[in-house]
């Protein structure tokens, strides 16, 4: 009988241990085993499936059909009211004033859908992690052969391919719907496109590394307030470019760098307009310091490094 | 030959100051029903979510299936039913049950062959395409055993796996612990309701302050301190005096004598003392001590937790 090195009160004759006298890993390695056995899915196999249930999720709670559907009402009002503009500006403005009110009217509209994709990223995403650990769900999962950190990542590529279509149906539908109207084809849409896609990839990751470690309105707390550092960041920067005060233009470099959600948008914003324009005064559309490739990079890597800390925060914690 | 599945040494948890386990040792054998009994807050969760690999143990070993807990391979071949089994409830059961396979890396023909088997099994033959959000707390608990032996796994660890169940469904889950054992699977099952260890287990074990401070092969506790009710007549003083030679808990109540006894060989030769005393037996009859009562016992007075 093998020897209990703590205080196990065993009644006389009792208990009967399994006895044996081979060392316990030599007998379980040479024990051939009756049971089928199967090997733990491969990373990109256990990637895919959280991917799928997490994007599946989304369709079947209708998140992802409610944002759609909300998406296209957004779509119908600019559309209806940008038809009414054209035909009032065609009787009553310069050709020039007409190109440029246009655009206005188009970037506002980017920048609403901006800012709705920025929440998406987060509302989605902030109880993922928490609320699994919360309640519990997680454990049958992370007691499955599977990597822990390919849990994290396939729940990131299911969110971003939310997001993705969210973008494209928002932020696309909004540069088609102004292309087709008015006839204003911006330089570069799809850069515009994946700067905005690029802030929300932000916003998802470092809402799922904050859902690693705090709760579900904590994690969102934390990613909705560092996009608004970013976004005062943003509007101290441009008033320090104007006022040349070089102070307020490092502070907002900082909070660019701290959380570059707003900077990203800047240069979407900068993107979508004729190379001319753009400088009319200190708007959230304006691009009268406009961040730099370099910056873009930064917030690439940025978006790449809280997803990988999300995922080593979560394979590090006690569930 | 009997292995060991569950081997752990020393196995202790702390959250910064508070212990959570202090000492886990414990070996369980192929093909064991083992129970795992303690009051709230003993440290029965935390132990087995370190056998699981979903806490990291602050020290001690713990190997199971020969291997450190935690590891891939391990976790293949486990299968564990949480307490309060919750799961993304907008899937049917048999999509559930097929995540949870495919999470194990069960091949897809397979899959399909298994989950009717599986929802059959556990008796949720016609609900496998509702949504598990409609199903009842007994149904939820149904579909996490499910889960739970989708990988015919060689360790099924159960929390709680009764809790919320009818008569019905306890009974499928004694079958299904049975069923698992009869194939060579060691159940750890961890539970409350202890009628239920007493059908299932083999052996258990007591937990108290994290730290294990009893284990009982099922009903060896009775062999080991046994009462018993003799009902007497004409019984003097001095043969009661006699009887303490046997035990020291020895009492005299209205015709009955109880006693505590450590050796139930002792029984005869307590009988024979007491008639050549004089005494008149009409019958001696050992009492079942059932393992509420071994429990209650075991862990002292309530400490309202």
């Amino acid at each position: 009988m093998r020897e209990n090195a703590i205080d196990v009160r065993l009644p006389a004759g009792a208990p009967k241990l399994p006895a044996s006298d081979q060392p316990v890993i030599g007998r379980a390695t040479k024990e051939s085993s009756a049971f089928v056995l199967s090997r733990g899915p491969g990373a990109l196999r256990t990637t895919l499936l959280m991917a799928r249930v997490t994007f599946r999720e989304a369709a079947r709670r209708k998140i992802l059909w409610i944002a759609m559907l909300a998406g296209v009402a957004f779509l119908a009002l600019f559309s209806t009211a940008l038809h009414f503009v054209l035909k009032h500006e065609a009787r009553h403005t310069s050709t020039v004033d007409f190109r440029e009110g246009m655009i206005m009217m188009t970037m506002m509209v980017l920048y609403a859908g901006s800012m709705m994709t920025s929440l998406m990223a987060v509302l989605t995403s902030c109880d993922t992690l928490s609320g699994e650990i919360a309640s519990g769900t997680i454990h049958a999962i992370a007691t499955k052969p599977v990597q822990r950190w390919c849990l994290v990542l396939g729940k990131w590529v299911g969110f971003m391919g939310m997001l993705t279509l969210y973008v494209l149906l928002i932020e696309g539908g909004s540069i088609m719907i102004s292309w087709l109207e008015s006839g204003y084809r911006p330089p570069h849409g799809l850069a515009v496109l994946s700067l905005i896609w690029l802030q929300a990839l932000v916003l998802l990751g470092v809402t799922m590394t904050a859902s690693t470690s705090f709760s579900s309105l904590t994690s969102g707390a934390v990613s909705l307030g560092l996009y608004g550092v970013a976004f005062v960041g943003g509007w101290i920067e441009q008033f320090g470019s104007l006022q040349h005060v070089k102070a307020c233009i490092n502070l907002g470099i900082l909070s660019s760098l701290i959380m570059p959600s707003d900077a990203l948008w800047r240069r979407a914003a900068f993107k979508f307009q004729p190379p001319l324009l753009g400088t009319v005064g200190v708007t959230p559309f304006s691009g009268t310091l406009v961040p730099s490739n370099a910056m873009v990079v930064y917030a690439a890597f940025y978006a790449l490094l809280v997803m990988l800390l999300a995922q080593f925060l979560f394979s590090r914690r006690d569930l | 030959m009997t292995t060991l599945t569950i081997d752990t040494s020393q196995l202790r948890k702390t959250y910064g100051t508070r212990t959570a386990v202090r000492d886990l040792t414990l070996q369980v054998g192929r093909g064991e029903a083992f129970g795992f009994l303690g009051p709230n807050g003993a440290g029965k969760s935390t132990s087995i979510k370190m056998l699981l690999g979903l806490v990291k143990p602050t020290g001690g070993t713990a190997l199971l299936l020969g291997q450190p807990v935690g590891t891939r391979e391990v976790r293949t071949r486990i299968g564990f039913l949480p307490e309060h089994f919750r799961f993304y409830d907008w899937l049917s059961a048999s999509e559930l049950i097929a995540f949870h396979g495919r999470l194990c890396g069960l091949a897809e023909d397979k899959l399909r062959r298994k989950i009717p088997e599986l929802l059959e099994r556990v008796g949720l033959g016609t609900q496998n395409n509702k949504p598990i959000r409609s199903f009842s707390k007994g149904m939820m608990q149904r579909v996490g055993l499910a889960q739970a032996i989708v990988n015919d796994p060689e360790i099924l660890f159960l929390d709680e796996p009764t809790s919320g169940l009818d008569p019905a469904g306890r009974k499928l889950v004694r079958e299904v612990i049975a069923e698992q054992c009869s194939r060579g699977t060691t159940v750890f099952l961890n539970s409350h309701l202890l009628g239920e260890v007493e059908q299932s287990c083999d052996r258990v074990a007591f937990i108290r302050d994290g730290r294990i401070i009893a284990m009982y092969e099922m009903g060896a506790w009775q062999s080991a301190q046994t009462e018993v009710e003799i009902r007497v007549g004409h019984v003097s003083s001095a043969a009661i005096e006699q009887l303490k030679g046997f035990t020291q808990d020895v009492r005299l109540v209205g015709q009955v004598l109880q006693l505590r006894l450590v050796k139930v060989e002792d029984l005869p030769d307590i009988v024979r003392r007491l008639v050549e005393a004089g005494a008149d037996v009409f019958s001696v009859v050992p009492q079942r001590v059932s393992l509420e009562d071994l429990f209650l016992q075991m862990m002292g007075p309530d400490p309202g937790l």
